[in-house]
């Protein structure tokens, strides 16, 4: 419903007025934000300067260095760790997301609000809580130690799990939280008429409860995947050497090597990415909510 | 489907345990007397004691402040508006610009700080906290609009009209009416953007100039440089002030 | 200096939804100090009418004018027109004061005379108690008072009403009606009023428009409405009618024969004088219910015609008591007779009697 009011004065004093208003924010973030983001895509041609910075010259090699399987490897290491986190959020979040979507209205608020809550605390500081944790000299390594379970402590930190741990840790609430949308959605009456019909458990979810809660799990697998996939913190503080990943290559690029001109180009390569995930998702999704108003 | 109550509960307590677990565990041991962090020692408020004297720290917590407090006051300024003025826009051009304007809440952090950096330096800026706030706004105004304009969705749209014949002009009307109407959404969404401002580590890695440090940078440079129980205080009192302000905002944009 | 002396004056305004007409081309005046409704079922583009003189929609073809100045172009918030809102829209952080004080604010008006206009307005509504009250602390009823105040304040030239009285429970809704025509009197003011309830119309105004599918039927007075009806949609519309189909059969001097099909046979009724009656032509007789009088006796008085019929329900209401009786299988009609004296007209269910009203009583429409 327009709240800026219908025709009638509208005309008079509505639309120029909305520039004032709209204007200085579009600018600033057109400024900020566009701006810089197609700087990165036409550096990305460009080449590199001996001592750093960018000599304006079009070529395409930047984007054939790619191909060294250095960073062919980091890539799909990247890949590969975030498609892993997506998975294990997917599993650990959907019992959440469903026990959630079945509790009764007055409690989902709370429940989802204990869910975000984590979230909106510093990622630094939730990075370092694992680091706490998982270190040889850490919690866990105390707690199994005196527990007798293990004899020599587990060397968790500085590996591949332990960025997979971290960033599962970091973007569960973002998986949680559509696959609750989805799953609140879902008629109960559809669960229990397979019951009826001598369903098992695992066919009733598997057969019921996940197809209809597809555009949820779709949703919540791109706002895990598509972050975990520029992660920069994480893999830094939780990895090991072998375990970068794209974020750090690009801070690499841009503040240690100071070749910026690749450092665009890997940029570019995770915005082709991000925009591709995206595009696909919203033709996908779009199907599926039309299939939903049918039904 | 009463069998599969019990086991559901248990999982959904674990994945709480999970998110929960490691900021306990992280306040608990800030009061551990033992440097040695894992093993507990006992009760000590030493570290909150070290990290009052350390100057460096103060400095930097001082600098989150300040950007914090002004990249807020920018983004409401800014965010206000956007959220406002794209009522008068037709549905489909508002919503094509919302998403637009929600891209920097989507895509990676290190994208946006990157491109900044290269921003900054081919427009010859020198890098600072100046440039620091002018990041953090990329962030903070979209977390404005989206506050601010869901709740303006609830207003009823005849007090403006009422307004209007009332001789209200359309300004008159945005002062006395709408914004006033608006203020619990204001005051929420600068909390939020305070927080999210206070918090924020990427963006400002990349955009920050010598002697630029925020609080988290800071502690980014002491994890660096070793573990230390101090880092367990500093983080313990992170949490507690960002849980504290987003819980009051959340309360102020029920309102 | 004709025009001057009209208040609103409204020329063949149009106001399309798409491809529907909202209103067609709608003409009427209003003349200073009346108190004038619009009356119609919902969707008959009354409400549209209401905003487009207010200037919440601006016209597709027609011209409004008020006290002779055409308010093309003119924003709602430059017009000598306030509008009452049928949900109030009373500004909910605002006190009841502050709210009437709105209007003076937004036009300037200086801070202590602002002060007096707002307590003369609340004593016109009798709500000067609850100056310091926020509008969620009110009633229904004193919500619409201080609506009223907001809008009075201003000294408009006219004050529009969005079905004021909707919002009220019956018995609020009968006071305020005498209340809202007394404040209407005092303001010396035009009111223009918006209702679907015709009831309320015929009580409260001193003209009555009716609209129906975007178009003005009739306009007048509410006894013009109730007793000489232009068409079978107002008849039917204002007040109970009782209606028979037929065709002029002959026309004798100043009195026509009918003949109808709903009656059983060739029954004749004799029709009051009528410019346009000719022989073969369609009619509709129109007789209000308190104008028919029941007999057993086949033979009317003087002046009067009189048919065949049965009872078939007695409804008792305390100050009459309403006959259907059936003329023809598809006939029945309202009687309504007053219980003036026991015994008398006290038919019973299945009772045979003769309908008896005055020929001249009859409305008659041509098709």
């Amino acid at each position: 419903m327009k709240i800026a009011s219908p025709a009638g004065w509208a005309v008079s004093s509505g639309r120029a007025v909305s520039w004032w208003l709209l204007g200085p924010g579009l600018f600033w973030m057109g400024l900020l934000f566009f701006v810089p983001l197609c700087l990165v895509v036409v550096i990305s041609f460009a080449g590199r300067g001996t001592y750093g910075g960018i000599v304006w010259s079009f070529s395409l090699t930047n984007y054939l260095d790619l191909l060294h399987p250095l960073y062919a490897r980091i890539l799909g290491q990247s890949i590969l760790l975030a498609a892993g986190t997506t998975l294990l959020c997917l599993i650990m979040g959907f019992p959440l997301a469903y026990y959630i979507a079945r509790a009764a209205p007055g409690r989902q608020g709370i429940w989802l609000l204990l869910v975000m809550i984590p979230f909106w605390t510093n990622f630094l500081v939730r990075t370092y809580a694992w680091m706490f944790i998982l270190r040889t000299e850490g919690l866990l390594n105390t707690v199994l130690l005196k527990l007798g379970l293990i004899a020599t402590p587990i060397e968790l930190l500085y590996s591949d799990t332990a960025v997979v741990i971290g960033l599962v840790y970091g973007y569960l609430p973002f998986m949680v939280l559509p696959l609750f949308v989805a799953l609140e959605r879902v008629d109960r009456t559809l669960v229990e008429a397979a019951w009826d019909l001598y369903a098992t458990r695992w066919a009733v979810f598997w057969r019921i409860i996940l197809p209809l809660a597809r555009p949820g799990v779709m949703a919540g697998c791109l706002l895990v995947f598509i972050p975990s996939l520029g992660a920069f913190l994480t893999p830094d503080l939780l990895g090991g050497a072998r375990s970068m990943m794209l974020g750090n290559l690009i801070q690499h690029e841009f503040l240690v090597a100071r070749d910026w001109p690749l450092g665009a180009v890997i940029s570019c390569v995770l915005m082709l990415f991000v925009v591709g995930m995206m595009g696909w998702s919203l033709r996908i999704a779009k199907p599926l909510s039309q299939r939903e108003h049918e039904s | 489907m009463k069998q599969a109550g019990g086991w559901l509960w248990r999982l959904s307590l674990a994945n709480m345990l999970f998110l929960y677990g490691p900021i306990a565990v992280l306040i608990l041991f800030s009061f551990n007397a033992s440097r040695l962090s894992a093993t507990w020692q006992g009760w000590s408020l030493h570290w909150y004691r070290a990290l009052w004297a350390n100057q460096a720290l103060l400095y930097a917590a001082a600098n989150s402040l300040w950007v914090a407090t002004v990249s807020t006051l920018l983004a409401l300024l800014l965010g206000v508006g956007l959220a406002v003025g794209l009522e008068g826009l037709p549905g489909r051009r508002q919503r094509q610009i919302e998403q637009a304007l929600l891209l920097p809440l989507v895509i990676p952090e290190v994208m946006m700080g990157v491109s900044l950096l290269l921003f900054f330096v081919l427009v010859q800026m020198p890098l600072s906290l100046t440039t620091v706030i002018f990041g953090h706004s990329l962030f903070n105004v979209p977390v404005v609009m989206i506050i601010v304009r869901a709740r303006l969705r609830k207003l009823d749209p005849r007090l403006l009209e009422v307004a209007a014949d009332l001789g209200a002009s359309y300004w008159d009307a945005l002062w006395h009416v709408t914004i006033p109407l608006l203020k619990p959404a204001i005051l929420g969404a600068a909390l939020m953007a305070f927080t999210i401002s206070l918090d924020d580590f990427i963006v400002t890695y990349f955009t920050a100039g010598p002697g630029a440090t925020t609080l988290p940078l800071k502690v980014y440079s002491m994890i660096k440089s070793g573990m230390s129980p101090e880092i367990n205080a500093l983080s313990a009192l992170f949490v507690i002030v960002s849980m504290g302000l987003i819980g009051l905002s959340l309360l102020l944009q029920r309102r | 200096m004709v025009e001057q002396s009209t208040s609103i004056d409204i020329t063949s305004l149009v106001k399309r939804h798409g491809a529907t007409l909202a209103v067609d081309h709608v003409s009427l005046t209003v003349q200073h100090g009346e108190f004038f409704s619009l009356l119609g079922p919902s969707g008959a583009g009354k409400t549209s009418v209401l905003r487009m003189i207010a200037g919440f929609e601006t016209p597709d073809e027609g011209t409004i004018r008020i006290d002779g100045r055409s308010m093309e172009a003119v924003p709602p918030n430059r017009r000598p027109v306030n509008l009452v809102f049928q949900s109030y829209a009373l500004f909910p952080h605002l006190t009841v004061a502050e709210n009437v004080a709105f209007g003076p604010k937004m036009q300037g008006v200086p801070r202590g005379e602002i002060m007096s206009r707002v307590r003369v307005a609340l004593d016109m509504v009798k709500l000067s108690s609850k100056e310091e009250r926020l509008p969620a602390q009110l009633s229904g009823g004193e919500q619409q008072r201080v609506a009223l105040a907001r809008a009075l304040v201003n000294r408009p030239a006219v004050l529009l009403l969005d079905e004021p009285l909707s919002a009220l429970d019956q018995q609020l809704r009968q006071e305020m009606q005498v209340e809202l025509k007394s404040i209407q009197e005092r303001a010396g003011c035009t009111f223009v009023c918006v209702t679907h309830h015709q009831e309320e119309a015929l009580t409260m105004s001193d003209r009555v428009a009716v609209m129906h599918q975007g178009r003005v039927l009739q306009i007048g007075s509410p006894q013009d409405l109730y007793e000489s009806p232009t068409s079978a949609f107002v008849a039917r519309f204002i007040g109970v009618s009782n209606e028979l189909r037929g065709i002029v059969r002959r026309i004798d001097g100043d009195r026509a024969v009918v003949q109808s099909p709903d009656l059983p046979g060739e029954v004749q009724i004799v029709l009051p004088d009528h410019p346009t009656l000719k022989e073969g032509s369609a009619v509709t007789v129109l007789l209000r219910p308190e104008r028919l009088r029941l007999s057993v006796v086949a033979q009317g008085l003087s002046g009067e015609q009189s048919l065949a019929a049965s009872v078939d329900k007695v409804l008792y209401s305390g100050s009459d008591r309403r006959y259907m009786v059936r003329l023809g299988e598809r006939v029945v009609w309202n009687v309504r007779v007053p219980n003036d004296e026991s015994g008398r007209n006290g038919f019973v269910r299945g009772d045979a009697v003769y309908v008896c009203w005055q020929i001249s009583d009859a409305v008659v429409l041509t098709e």
